[in-house]
């Protein structure tokens, strides 16, 4: 099926719901309301001329410095580069998303031979959350316990969201842009306590290439 | 719980838990009741890592992904950023590519079939199979000097063409000139002739393992009815590759969603009927003599078509170290190309592959920067693995052991 074709029969599928093209580039790109996602995910699985039966894997992004750079490409003449070493933690979310986690759905057809993915934005209350669509493809479980785990967006319905990457009575949201790289904790074997013990970390990130946005021509 | 139950743990330091696995088993008697796997003791957190180091820093932590299946994991990376980036590397490059990738699948399979069987109690095959992997990390190491982390895919093609001679033994104290003329017989020609040599004999090779196994009574009896997953629940709990294949769904990335060049290429698809461990092992034996055929369509081509495996344009690819010689801009574009990197388009993809073990993806975030914003990558043994709970409850605590082996799981990909 090619892709227009695709595009027009998910568009006459979901005319009832808000629904946003944001890219048919690659494989197309809806964004979603998030209290609309299982009612559309429910469509895309059982419709038989959509039939998304597979959910290929499931992403949280933080969009906390989207767009941020650690040099000034433009200006930079006048008033040379700066270091780009210092560690700066940005407060203020970017104006153009007023939402900061998104959670990107991979979808596949089978029957059909296409992909589909899905974005949309958490509940602004914290903690971020999303309905789950673990009832709808049960690969969602460890893809659903893997985002809440590394980005602390919670799954509403999900039957058993623990931890999963992290080591036990790990604190915190590893993946989230304001978790230092270099994490807070590190482990060392003590020899007087003769256990493992934890202590804040003696290592500091330093990125080696400055992050730089181009325009490219 | 009742009383009668009994909670076992499996792990994480176990030979058949293939790598760091820990099960938390709820057993009645010898029946297992529930698993619970507890992953994440391999956690590097290679996709945070990845976005604090421009793009083509992290192919080489792609290898280090699924460390049995090395170059797949890298073509899906170096996939993701040419579809942003909007280019094509020339098709010699994907002719090596696609020709490594199955040198890839057998490196996997062939360690997968040992490993299963020692799981099992096949002891000798596990040493059949390591001698010819010997082999195909011989030509990971004649092609980019590494036998395991080979990092030899760029975007916009392949690190360096094929080489013209392979790497010889060298006679000592310890090794005859008789000896070492017997090991290098067919390393006297170029890495294709090798590759060739070896793709003659492979076939044969691959009839001695099923001697070994197929009919094997006590093979049959550990796997035939064992994790039996019917196609329905297969696409359910996400599965890919040779586990769907199993289950009797025709799906084949490379035939279905073709890259690179496959659409050229002449192969099957091997489908299994039952869905249990047994038709699991005979697709992906198939698989290994159609990736044979596959590999010897690419020498064939590459034999016929010389020519650059790289883009020409320098801004992706390094300029040659004779052009910078007297080029200014070369040489601009070498330091630029080096210190930063280059900018990748603002955008979302997703690119995915046939690996040897599933469907393994790519989803690369840019905002226009010279590092990915986000990074995640999909792993075809992350959705298996999930599956083990539903594919164990109710068979004995032995079988455990076959499907562990069936799942075929590295913890690298698991745990990223």
């Amino acid at each position: 099926m090619d892709k227009d074709n695709q595009i027009k029969i998910i568009n006459g599928k979901l005319s009832e719901f808000s629904l946003l093209l944001l890219s048919s580039d690659h494989d197309p790109l809806y964004q979603l309301e998030q209290s609309d996602l299982v009612k559309i995910c429910k469509i895309l699985k059982k419709d038989q001329e959509l039939d998304y039966s597979i959910l290929i894997d499931i992403c949280a992004v933080d969009y906390l410095t989207y767009g941020h750079a650690d040099w000034k490409t433009n200006d930079a003449t006048k008033t040379g580069y700066s270091r780009a070493v210092e560690h700066k933690i940005i407060a203020d979310v970017d104006e153009e998303f007023p939402d900061r986690f998104a959670i990107f759905y991979q979808l596949l057809s089978i029957s059909k031979n296409t992909r589909l993915t899905l974005k949309t934005f958490t509940t602004k209350a914290n903690p971020p959350s999303v309905p789950s669509v673990n009832k709808i493809w049960n690969s969602a479980n460890w893809f659903e316990r893997e985002a809440f785990d590394l980005m602390g967006v919670h799954f509403k319905g999900h039957p058993d969201l623990r931890r999963i990457l992290t080591d036990y009575g790990f604190i915190g949201h590893p993946f989230r842009k304001d978790f230092p790289t270099n994490g807070n904790l590190e482990v060392i074997y003590d020899e007087n306590k003769e256990q493992v013990v934890y202590k804040p970390v003696s290592i500091s990130t330093r990125p080696t290439v400055p992050r730089v946005i181009r325009k490219n021509d | 719980m009742t009383e009668s139950n009994l909670s076992l743990n499996f792990g994480p330091q176990h030979p058949a838990a293939h790598g760091v696995l820990r099960l938390i088993m709820e057993l009645d008697g010898e029946v297992v009741k529930k698993l619970d796997p507890h992953i994440g003791l391999l956690h590097r957190g290679t996709e945070k890592l990845a976005e604090i180091k421009p793009f083509n820093h992290s192919i080489g932590y792609m290898d280090r992904m699924d460390y049995v299946s090395m170059m797949c994991c890298e073509h899906s990376y170096v996939l993701a950023i040419e579809r942003l980036l909007n280019i094509t590397p020339p098709k010699r490059a994907q002719y090596i590519r696609v020709m490594f990738d199955e040198i890839t699948r057998l490196l996997n399979h062939l360690l997968w079939l040992g490993a299963h069987g020692l799981d099992i109690g096949a002891m000798a095959l596990f040493l059949y199979c390591f001698r010819e992997r010997e082999d195909l990390l011989d030509c990971y190491e004649a092609v980019s000097g590494a036998r395991m982390h080979a990092t030899y895919y760029r975007p916009g093609g392949v690190y360096r063409d094929l080489p013209d001679e392979m790497p010889k033994y060298l006679s000592n104290r310890y090794i005859s000139e008789k000896k070492v003329k017997q090991l290098n017989y067919n390393r006297e020609g170029s890495l294709l002739d090798f590759i060739e040599d070896f793709t003659d004999r492979f076939p044969s090779l691959i009839n001695e393992y099923e001697t070994l196994l197929t009919d094997n009574r006590i093979w049959k009896q550990r796997t035939v009815d064992i994790g039996i997953v019917s196609p329905e629940r297969a696409k359910d709990l996400g599965f890919s590759g040779p586990m769907l294949r199993g289950s009797g769904i025709e799906w084949d990335l490379r035939r279905k969603q073709p890259y690179e060049v496959y659409d050229e290429l002449e192969f099957l698809i091997p489908v299994g009927s039952n869905g249990d461990c047994y038709d699991r092992y005979l697709v992906r034996v198939e698989e290994m003599r159609q990736s044979n055929k596959i590999i010897q369509q690419c020498i064939k081509w590459l034999r016929d078509n010389p020519g650059s495996v790289m883009i020409d344009d320098n801004k992706y690819a390094s300029p040659k170290r004779e052009q910078m010689k007297h080029d200014m801009e070369s040489l601009i574009y070498h330091f630029k190309l080096f210190t930063e990197g280059y900018s990748v388009p603002k955008g979302e993809v997703y690119a995915a592959i046939e690996h040897p073990k599933g469907e393994f993806g790519v989803f690369l975030m840019s905002d226009g920067a010279n590092k990915p914003y986000r990074m995640k990558v999909r792993a075809p043994s992350f959705a298996h693995l999930a599956a083990i709970d539903e594919m164990s409850k109710g068979h004995m605590l032995a079988d455990v052991v076959s499907i562990i082996g069936t799942l075929d799981i590295v913890f690298g990909e698991i745990d990223r």
